[in-house]
């Protein structure tokens, strides 16, 4: 399925990227503050700096928070091609190094079935749209389900 | 309590609901020429004016309604915060010796599930709105979910909230949801965000609200009992809070804006938590106001629990919340809620909020907060 899904365009570029096989989110480091943020940026939400990086994030994190999107969104700006609209969780996974990354929640039987402080690991999955192309998109799983790393 | 150079003089409101035939402009006349007759003057009389609206048009257009008389009318867009942002400008306009006194303004209309924002208009990328993460709701059940799991709050307060603002709104001719709710049916009516339902959501809704806002030493001109605006205070947010359509944050949570502008407005007011007779904060959904009300330090976190549990927050309670039914009972018309809450407190403050006026309320805090995290807060008193 890795195989599969790197093949497919991203969602967008520079979101996402593979190291060794694995997918990472790639965010941005201040190289003078030290401060991670996500997506990349020219600069430092924090310290107002422009000297900034890409750097890839850590794979894995906690669930920090989570909700469950019920009711269709509006379209656009949603882009999901399902045809019957099904709820998905969305959450904040916290990583190592001071940020939560915000993301689809993907994996669990249930979308009401993520708690707080779950162990999570990144994943990229196709990501159908309704103008009828599939795309890569970025999600988090919970570890037990997540796939295996190679 | 520091000395106030200002007082509001004139008081407008159109009913919150939805109207169908009338445009938002036309409830901000409605409201303006309101406030000009209940502080007995006319347009001629204001120096300057601010009007604020989110998406139902320029409120400068309103001078070919009013009378072209010249006057400066600025214009002002701060999302749920633009009441607060109106009445800042105006407060400024005036403590800085400009003018004397002007007309403050705020209205929207929205249509029924209006709030589809683009992710470009907000600096960010297609594919955050593609993905279906453009949603406020989201960001709501997320942000509750977490102070929850925190303070240990329940979803029963959350349903005594939203009981509260339909009870409450029951009782304010110029609110829309005049139907009591009991916390079962709230509970019950379906989810929108985990775990908030639908009834403990603000809808999108219409409505104005006008202000006459002139110098203390001009107070004996008008007949009603003056309220001093003691303070006035927006800040935007800082590295650390968390707030709606942000694809990152720090895992090191640093203050609001809502703990900065109500800090910043104690401050220059001289007054603070437990020296208000009633509040109003931002209720864009039941936990908005559960955490809202400890951001803005007038409880502990997690001290709401027993708050909610012995009616400290009803009319009649140690600290009412809210006494007009808030967003949940008038709907959320972006660009009037913040002056809505002052329209209410000044109600108070004079006695003349009818059935449910809150005794002898003297003094009087409002909070607004919106996106991209905004906060503006106001201290009135008597």
């Amino acid at each position: 399925m890795t195989a599969d899904v790197a093949a497919l365009p991203p969602i967008a570029e520079g979101l996402f990227g593979w190291q060794d096989g694995q997918p990472h989110l790639i965010g941005s480091r201040c190289r003078t503050c030290g401060t991670l943020s996500f997506p990349q940026q020219g600069s430092c939400p924090r310290c107002s700096g422009e000297d900034v990086a890409a750097a890839l994030l850590p794979r894995e994190g906690s669930l920090w928070s989570w909700t469950v999107q019920r009711f269709a969104p509006k379209s656009p700006p949603y882009a999901g091609g399902d045809k019957e609209f099904r709820p998905f969780a969305v959450g904040y996974v916290a990583l190592e190094g001071g940020i939560a990354v915000e993301s689809r929640l993907t994996g669990a039987p249930r979308p009401e079935d993520y708690r707080i402080g779950m162990p999570m690991r990144l994943v990229i999955e196709p990501f159908a749209r309704n103008d009828g192309t599939t795309v890569a998109a970025y999600a988090f799983a919970p570890l037990t389900t997540a796939e295996a790393p190679a | 309590m520091s000395e106030s150079k200002l007082v509001i003089a004139g008081l407008g409101i159109h009913p919150f609901g939805r109207h169908e035939g009338l445009s938002g402009l036309d409830m901000a006349v409605t409201a303006a020429r309101a406030a000009l007759a209940d502080a007995g003057l006319g347009w001629g009389d204001m120096q300057f004016a601010v009007g604020g609206s989110d998406a139902a048009g320029k409120p400068d257009t309103m001078v070919a309604r009013l009378g072209l008389t010249g006057v400066p009318f600025t214009n002002v867009i701060n999302g749920c915060a633009t009441g607060g942002a109106a009445l800042l400008a105006a407060r400024d306009a005036i403590v800085s010796g400009t003018h004397d006194i002007g007309l403050v303004v705020g209205f929207d209309k929205h249509p029924r599930g209006a709030f589809d924002p683009r992710p470009q208009d907000w600096g960010l990328g297609a594919w955050y709105g593609d993905l279906g993460l453009m949603l406020t709701t989201q960001y709501f059940g997320v942000k509750i979910q977490r102070y929850m799991h925190e303070h240990g709050i329940s979803a029963a307060s959350l349903a005594k909230v939203a009981a509260k603002a339909f009870r409450n709104g029951e009782r304010n001719p110029a609110a829309w949801r005049r139907k009591p709710l009991s916390e079962a049916e709230i509970l019950a009516s379906p989810l929108v965000a985990d775990p908030l339902t639908q009834y403990m959501f603000c809808s999108p809704s219409a409505g104005a609200v006008a202000l006459v806002l002139c110098r203390a030493e001009d107070a004996s001109r008008f007949a009603a009992p003056p309220v001093y605006l003691r303070s006035v205070a927006m800040r935007s947010r800082r590295y650390g809070s968390f707030e709606v359509f942000s694809p990152s944050l720090p895992t090191d949570r640093g203050p609001s804006p809502t703990q900065e502008a109500s800090r910043a407005a104690y401050e220059e007011a001289g007054l603070g938590p437990g020296d208000f007779d009633l509040v109003q904060v931002q209720d864009t959904e039941s936990g908005a106001e559960l955490m809202h009300l400890a951001e803005c330090g007038l409880c502990q976190h997690g001290e709401q629990e027993q708050l909610m549990a012995t009616g400290a927050t009803e009319i009649g309670g140690r600290l009412p919340v809210n006494t007009d039914g808030g967003c949940i009972a008038s709907g959320e018309p972006i660009g009037a809620s913040g002056l809505r809450q002052v329209h209410e407190t000044v109600l108070q403050l004079r006695g003349q909020a009818g059935d449910r006026q809150v005794p002898g309320a003297r003094t009087g805090f409002t909070h607004v907060y919106g996106a991209p995290g905004i906060s503006a807060c106001a201290v009135l008193s008597r």
